[in-house]
């Protein structure tokens, strides 16, 4: 394949890279025999503290640089690949640092949002390596606005074929059309959550992935015979064909919001981990 | 007929009627200027209102007794009234010319409103353009009705309806219906010259009611209402009977009626059929019937400044004077570089003598040549150009001598009077040779678009180009230890190819009887394969196809057809022979070649279906004609539109990409962006000559002397080139992450202009030509999906 990924760039430059800071770091631990029991105040708590702190800045300098547009160096897709991995090894570098010395104080606060953006990014990593495939596959050569233009079709398609059938059917297709949902707010995208409803005998009824209205008709139509069941078997397919394509977007819609929504969690986080990261270096030097 | 006979009649009132006109008048010469639309200028009445026109070329003196400066189309349109008006210019509007008999001295002007007049000498102005056609119903001059459209965005909340089923018709349509109530009228029952992308617009804007259609509809006529609520009402012959359309704007879109015909009928005599052919004329603007001059678009001068110029100087030679013309200084510049003290007139002379290739060029022509290119004296041992350059100007040898050196150990030594630079010209490829200075070198460089031009317009340049162009490929490509004198032979029986997109060059089972060197364009190799069509391979243009069944005296083992327009060398089986016993070594080189091939196809197989599915894909869509293309893997892109927002950024504000626009297969995506064609359609017909073939990457990029016209924007297949204003600040990062102020990189509104004086120009990919790195839309990819590449590259696949 010609396209490389982030995580292949330049034959997995960072990936070595980052493996033997983790290595350097390791040994220095295990053959680190400081008087007191292992933490960040030792030479080398010290040592992989600075590192830790420069890669957090450097880390977050990511945002900067993806938008340098003009004059940045390299590439985005290097840095990012770099970003990756070195990220990784910060875990390794942080937890370190902190000697396994936990408690409930400033110095852990920091320790704990790092670990968040970390594995918050570890799901980044899946989202943009797996989902875009997914929402390809969804879609095959089409673009959503293209099926989106097909379920308008389909609309038309029933509109026309409800103006035949007993009121009491066309009323109940008529409000599933009307009542379909789509999208939603983040909880509903995110999970897929469908809110559609349909108005059915009189009730108003949940009608998720449009199985109710399928349903109704199903039951509906093994009661006519001739020409009513035909006709309401030409609406149970196009309803069928309608609720297809409203399958392919709303799990394009899930995988979407799932690709960005972690940056929601990781760049917060990041500011509130500076914020601690600060806290934490100040409180060292000036109350240790 | 009135028995007035006039000196001077002129035919169109462009800016080159207008000038020569009014230096009849200002000469009290006897003229009358005959125009067939209600107001002078008929071309510039129907650019958008407000719009800036340029006075290019800059270093042309202005000659008129009119004035004419850069600016707004009314004001220009207002000088020139007040200058005919100041000088008494004897016009007549609704004087559309039919018919000319007569000779010098003695013509008759017929005009279609019956009007005959008469006159010793006629100057014919009517430019290239066409009248658009008309609705030919009542009212059709009316104010409401028009027969073209600049900006969609101008008008909303109107009832508009357009008239026409071809593109244009239906690209108005909709783009007007985004903000404005649209009707199409349709003479049949389907689009049927549309486009195909055209086709599927018009039709789901039908279906969905945006557009309401008139099939089988003609237009009745235009009655105007000015205290109705709309400007009018047009009545339309429907298939059910009479209907009333209460219209603001009515747009006919139905075509022009090209002017060769007219131009024809009065006896003037084009070289060829070429669709851009000019007729010949001599320095004075003469054409072949004496004492008839043609000035302006329709002599091959486009510009405004220029059909001026031209209207004053005719004026002045059909007077017997011989004036200067307006160029003559800036020629004599050119020249100053030259040695000895020439007068210019000489030194053209003398040029035109010496080399053969411009040998059957009228002396007109020539100085517009000589206009447009560059002398160069060079010392010894200078380099001209370079191999792999992505230059293609077209040089001639005035003096001296220069040395080509073609390939290692390959120096041919190339005299006075003979030409090089050819390969790339024609090719639309790199150089294929470096070019040192020899002794006494002085060369003249001429332009790519200006060589074509004139390839276009005088047939004998075309084959001299044409022969010199065949016996150099087979010396470099096949021969590189023979001389050009051994080679004649092979290269007397070699034809030039033609081949339209999709046809076959030859197909597999067939005697393989010819090969073929790809001159410009490309070729797939594919064979049969359990019953399909499997694509093999894709071979650039540079490159021979169908050597293998000569050199193996078999049939062809698979076929050869060609992905775009393409030009072949073709060599026949007998000077193949020939050319294998003159040449040493070249039995050897093209057993290695055929082996490599066979290598790679038998490597292919086991990818075969899915690789040969995807390049005929790309082929389909026109990348066979890309150098350089913008391809996206869907299945990395997260849609984070960085690729946008970095073309934007780093381009004056308009991102010159469109990331979800454009066809996909598998899990390829090309969105609409440029492909840096070989041979590009945006450079065909660019006034100002503004679009421009670039350095080392070949890019194809728009220059800062854009007059705004569009023509490129229509003329590209694909849709890449868009009109927009330049950003007046650049994005700021951190004045917008710490302070919320300006806009998002990237992400500015650039559909409006704060400055009321800017124009829109036409904007196009770049590849970043000016920014370290490579293209931003590549770098800005933060996960590896967004990849230029070139079609060689495709053989990965």
């Amino acid at each position: 394949m010609i396209h490389t990924s982030f995580l292949s760039h330049d034959r997995f430059k960072f990936l070595w890279v980052a493996l033997a800071l983790c290595l350097i770091s390791a040994l220095f631990y295990l053959f680190h025999d400081p008087k007191e029991p292992a933490n960040g105040g030792t030479w080398l708590g010290y040592s992989l503290g600075t590192v830790g702190a420069i890669l957090i800045l450097w880390l977050t300098y990511l945002g900067r640089r993806k938008r340098n547009f003009l004059n940045g160096s390299g590439t985005v897709k290097g840095w990012v690949s770099a970003h990756v991995y070195l990220g990784a090894a910060l875990l390794v570098v942080g937890t370190l640092h902190t000697g396994f010395q936990f408690g409930w104080n400033i110095h852990t606060v920091a320790y704990v949002l790092m670990c968040v953006v970390i594995f918050s990014g570890f799901y980044g990593i899946y989202a943009y390596t797996a989902l875009p495939s997914t929402r390809n596959n969804l879609k095959g050569s089409q673009t959503l606005d293209e099926i989106f233009v097909q379920v308008e079709d389909r609309d038309a398609q029933i509109l026309k074929l409800v103006e035949g059938v007993n009121s009491q059917v066309s009323s109940a297709i008529t409000s599933a059309l009307d009542r379909t949902v789509i999208g939603g707010g983040y909880r509903e995208q995110l999970f897929g959550i469908d809110r559609s409803l349909a108005m059915i005998n009189g009730r108003l009824v949940g009608n998720p992935a449009q199985a109710a209205i399928l349903e109704y008709l199903i039951e509906t139509l093994s009661k006519e015979k001739g020409e009513a069941r035909e006709r309401l078997g030409q609406l149970l397919n196009a309803l069928a064909e309608r609720k297809k394509l409203l399958d392919i977007i709303r799990d394009d819609i899930k995988a979407q919001a799932r690709t960005s929504a972690w940056l929601l969690v990781h760049v917060p986080v990041t500011f509130g981990l500076l914020a601690s990261l600060i806290a934490h270096v100040i409180s060292v030097f000036v109350y240790w | 007929m009135s028995d007035e006979q006039f000196e001077i009649i002129i035919i169109g009132a462009g800016p080159g009627g207008l000038s020569a006109a009014s230096r009849a008048a200002e000469s009290g010469v006897s003229h009358v200027l005959l125009e067939s639309s209600p107001k002078i200028a008929n071309t510039i009445q129907k650019y958008q209102k407000g719009k800036h026109v340029m006075a290019t070329p800059d270093i042309l003196p202005l000659r008129s007794p009119i004035d004419f400066q850069a600016g707004k189309r009314e004001i220009i349109l207002e000088t020139w009234e007040q200058g005919i008006s100041s000088y008494n210019t004897n016009v007549h509007y609704g004087a559309e010319a039919k018919k000319i008999e007569g000779s010098k001295g003695n013509f008759s002007v017929e005009c279609s409103n019956g009007a005959v007049y008469r006159g010793k000498h006629i100057i014919l102005g009517i430019g290239m353009q066409g009248n658009p056609r008309q609705l030919g119903v009542p009212g059709d001059q009316a104010e409401l009705v028009q027969y073209q459209l600049d900006d969609p965005d101008e008008y909303s909340n109107e009832s508009i309806v357009i008239v026409g089923a071809g593109d244009a018709a239906i690209e108005n349509a909709v783009a007007l219906s985004e903000n404005n109530k649209v009707y199409i009228v349709n003479r049949k029952d389907e689009f049927a010259r549309a486009k195909e992308g055209n086709l599927n617009l018009i039709l789901a804007a039908i279906e969905s009611g945006t557009i309401e259609c008139f099939y089988r509809t003609t237009p009745n006529k235009v009655e105007e209402t000015p205290d109705g609520e709309r400007a009018g009402i047009f009545v339309l012959n429907t298939a059910s009977g009479e209907a009333q359309v209460p219209v603001d704007r009515i747009i006919a879109r139905l075509g022009a009626i090209a002017p060769r015909g007219l131009v024809e009928s009065f006896g003037i005599e084009f070289p060829n059929d070429d669709p851009s052919a000019i007729p010949a004329l001599s320095s004075q603007y003469e054409s072949n019937v004496e004492g008839i001059y043609v000035i302006g678009a329709l002599g091959g001068y486009p510009l405004i400044k220029q059909a001026m110029n031209q209207g004053y100087e005719v004026v002045e030679y059909i007077q017997g004077n011989q004036v200067k013309p307006a160029d003559h200084e800036l020629i004599a510049e050119k020249f100053e570089v030259l040695p000895g003290d020439l007068e210019v007139d000489d030194v053209l002379r003398s040029m035109q003598a010496r080399i053969p290739v411009f040998e059957h060029v009228n002396a007109l022509q020539f100085r517009e040549i000589i206009l447009d290119s560059n002398v160069h004296v060079f010392k010894k041992g200078d380099l001209i150009f370079k191999k792999n350059d992505y230059t293609n100007s077209f040089y001639t040898i005035f003096e001296g001598d220069v040395e080509i050196e073609a390939a290692k150990d390959l120096k041919i030594l190339s005299k006075q009077g003979s030409f090089f630079g050819e390969m790339s010209l024609l090719s639309g490829r790199r150089r294929s040779a470096t070019v040192f200075a020899g002794d006494n070198c002085v060369v003249i460089e001429t332009p790519r678009r200006t060589m074509n031009k004139l390839i276009s317009s005088v047939d004998a340049v075309k084959r001299v180009l044409d022969q010199t162009f065949i016996v150099r490929t087979i010396q470099q490509k096949f021969a590189p230890e023979n001389s050009i004198e051994e080679l004649m032979p092979v290269a007397e029986n070699t034809v030039i190819n033609q081949f339209r997109p999709g046809e076959v060059i030859f197909a597999e089972g067939d005697e393989g009887d010819t090969l073929h060197f790809i001159r410009s364009g490309s070729v797939t190799i594919s064979s049969a394969q359990q019953g399909k069509d499997v694509i093999m391979s894709y071979v650039p243009a540079n490159q021979a196809v169908g050597e293998m069944a000569l050199l193996g005296d078999t049939a062809r083992s698979a076929t050869a057809t060609a992905t775009v327009k393409t030009e072949t060398l073709s060599i026949n089986r007998e000077s193949f022979d020939i050319l294998m016993d003159t040449a040493a070594g070249l039995r050897d080189r093209m057993e290695k070649i055929a082996e490599e091939r066979n290598r790679q196809n038998v490597a292919k197989q086991s990818r075969a279906a899915d690789s040969s599915e995807l390049v005929s894909f790309l082929m389909g869509q026109g990348l066979g004609e890309a150098t350089d293309v913008l391809l996206i893997d869907e299945e990395k892109c997260v849609a984070c539109d960085f690729c946008e927002q970095a073309c934007a950024a780093t381009h004056d504000g308009t991102s010159r990409l469109n990331r979800k626009a454009g066809p996909t297969h598998a899990h390829i995506h090309i969105p609409t962006s440029c492909r840096h064609c070989e041979d590009p359609s945006c450079m065909k017909d660019c006034p100002p000559d503004a679009i421009q073939r670039g350095g080392v990457g070949g890019e194809v990029f728009i220059g800062d002397n854009c007059i705004g016209c569009g023509n490129c924007e229509r003329n590209c297949p694909y849709g890449v080139i868009q009109m927009a204003y330049k950003s007046e600040a650049p994005d700021s990062y951190w004045r917008w992450m710490l302070f919320g102020l300006g806009d998002k990189p990237g992400k500015a509104d650039k559909s409006k202009s704060a400055n009321p004086d800017a124009i829109k120009q036409a904007v196009k990919c770049d590849m970043c030509k000016d920014i370290d790195g490579g293209p931003a839309c590549v770098r800005a990819c933060p996960t590896g999906a967004a990849l230029r590449l070139s079609p060689e590259e495709f053989a990965g696949w």
